[in-house]
């Protein structure tokens, strides 16, 4: 099977500067990779170039087989994106947010609730207007829209920031159970230690530039990926394998 | 594309239903407005009625710079115009139904209007069905077009500014055809009138053909 990412020599401009100068990166389907580095080191430009947002100015690439060149609406179609800022309705409830995602990528919305439960968005707060909601819980809506829409490639932009410890061992289960089932995931972090406990690679990035690549810390026998079945319980620690849920394991992947 | 205008149009009017700004300070604006162009126009009810049909289209055209403008702060908030990129959504269709969300929006305002405006200047309006063609037709045109300069400005730090120096000059034949419209409609001059409405037939197409082509290439620039 093809990788799900694969850029050669990339060249994305931000304005007239290089937000990434030459970047060389393959993700497979299933493999989580984390991208850490320095303010201003490429790594939202490396994910925004990677959901069709960003426009890839030199060299080559391909997201879940579409090109990013040719074909930047089929590429966004295969990916989740979670940006810093996450991309919701204030005046909205969660559920309805969750809902609109759902109807535009014309998916049943009868997947939003069981994601919004899993993130711990559920009774009063799913009916609340989420610009009164919690930075935290803001986060939380948005990765359950993501979560919902079942992508076959996430883009996490610091997936824990605003995350209390609960919500931060949630992600870390999220992105465990995608990477069982298939999913290619790609995340930002600041964190050294969090990103390789969660990551198969780590690439480090500077200057727009992939600095250097080394493997995670993340332990995922072969076995398991084949029988999601087979993972134990979920326990506390960002290293724990959960069980698959329905919301994940429900639908086919966008791609 | 209709589909999507239809989830477009309805999560906007959602949206202003649950702020509402449109009523709480779009609708004062208008009255507002009608109210200090009669203070300046004087007690003579005669002036008043024959200025009436042009003050209550500039009353509207202002209105409908709020409204757009409400419109385009939808797409602005944080990550939102991402989140629009990415929803798989057809650019055409979200044209659609943003400018049928400011379109039904202007039309409630231009009812209330038109009731202040009875009261306050004694109009009438014999043609009806003349002054509800033009009415329909100058919205369209008023919705699709501010849409779009809505959108070219919305990626810009000063579209709050920058949004009425772009549509105003735009719209004024919206302005002058429809104020002359409904001066033939209440007078019954359905002849003087139709030939107005000929402008703001073709105006409100145009507008909306343009939109359908433009709004995907204007949201990749934003």
């Amino acid at each position: 099977m093809a990788s799900a990412v694969h850029l050669t020599s990339a060249v994305a401009l931000a304005g007239r500067f290089p937000a990434l100068s030459g970047v060389d990166l393959s993700v497979d389907h299933g493999e989580v990779v984390a991208v850490v580095g320095p303010n201003g080191a490429g790594k939202t430009s490396l994910l925004r170039l990677c959901a069709g947002l960003l426009p890839l100015s030199s060299g080559q690439g391909s997201v879940l087989g579409h090109d990013l060149v040719e074909d930047p609406a089929g590429v966004r179609r295969g990916v989740g994106f979670l940006g810093h800022a996450p991309a919701l309705y204030d005046e909205l409830t969660a559920t309805e947010n969750v809902r609109f995602v759902l109807r535009a990528a014309g998916l049943p919305v009868s997947r939003g609730a069981g994601a919004l439960e899993r993130l711990g968005i559920g009774g009063r707060i799913a009916r609340t207007p989420v610009g009164r909601l919690s930075a935290g819980q803001r986060r939380r809506v948005a990765l359950a829209a993501l979560v919902a829409k079942c992508p076959a490639l996430w883009l996490l932009d610091e997936p824990h920031a605003a995350m209390d410890p609960a919500g931060r061992e949630l992600v870390a289960a999220l992105i465990a159970e995608a990477s069982v089932q298939g999913v290619a995931v790609i995340l930002t972090s600041h964190e050294l230690a969090l990103a390789r406990s969660l990551a198969d690679r780590v690439v480090s990035m500077a200057g727009g530039r992939v600095s250097r690549i080394f493997e995670g810390q993340r332990s995922a026998p072969d076995d398991c990926r084949d029988d999601p079945g087979a993972l134990g319980a979920p326990a506390s620690g960002v290293a724990a394998r959960p069980t698959p849920v329905p919301t994940l394991a429900g639908g086919a992947h966008v791609a | 594309m209709l589909r999507d205008a239809w989830l477009v149009a309805g999560r906007d009017l959602r949206i202003e239903a649950r702020s509402r700004v449109a009523l709480w300070q779009v609708l004062p604006f208008a009255l507002l407005a009608l109210v200090l162009f009669a203070f300046a126009l004087g007690p003579d009810r005669a002036t008043l009625a024959s200025a009436a049909p042009g003050l209550f289209w500039v009353a509207v055209l202002f209105s409908g710079v709020l409204a757009v403008h409400r419109s385009v702060a939808i797409e602005s908030g944080e990550g939102t115009r991402d989140g629009l990129r990415l929803s798989g959504l057809d650019p055409a269709g979200i044209f659609l139904g943003k400018a049928a969300a400011v379109a039904l929006q202007l039309a409630a305002l231009e009812v209330v209007l038109w009731l202040g405006m009875r009261v306050l200047f004694g109009v009438t309006i014999r043609a009806i069905w003349l002054a509800v063609a033009a009415a329909a037709l100058a919205t369209i045109g008023l919705a699709a077009a501010g849409v779009i300069y809505g959108a070219l400005s919305g990626g810009l730090r000063v579209r709050e500014t920058l949004l009425p120096l772009l549509v105003l000059p735009v719209v004024a034949p919206v302005l002058l055809a429809a104020s002359r419209v409904w001066s033939a409609a209440a007078v019954g001059a359905v002849g003087a009138g139709e030939s107005w409405l000929r402008i703001l037939g073709p105006f409100a197409l145009v507008y909306l053909a343009v939109g359908v082509v433009v709004y995907g290439p204007l949201l990749e620039a934003g």
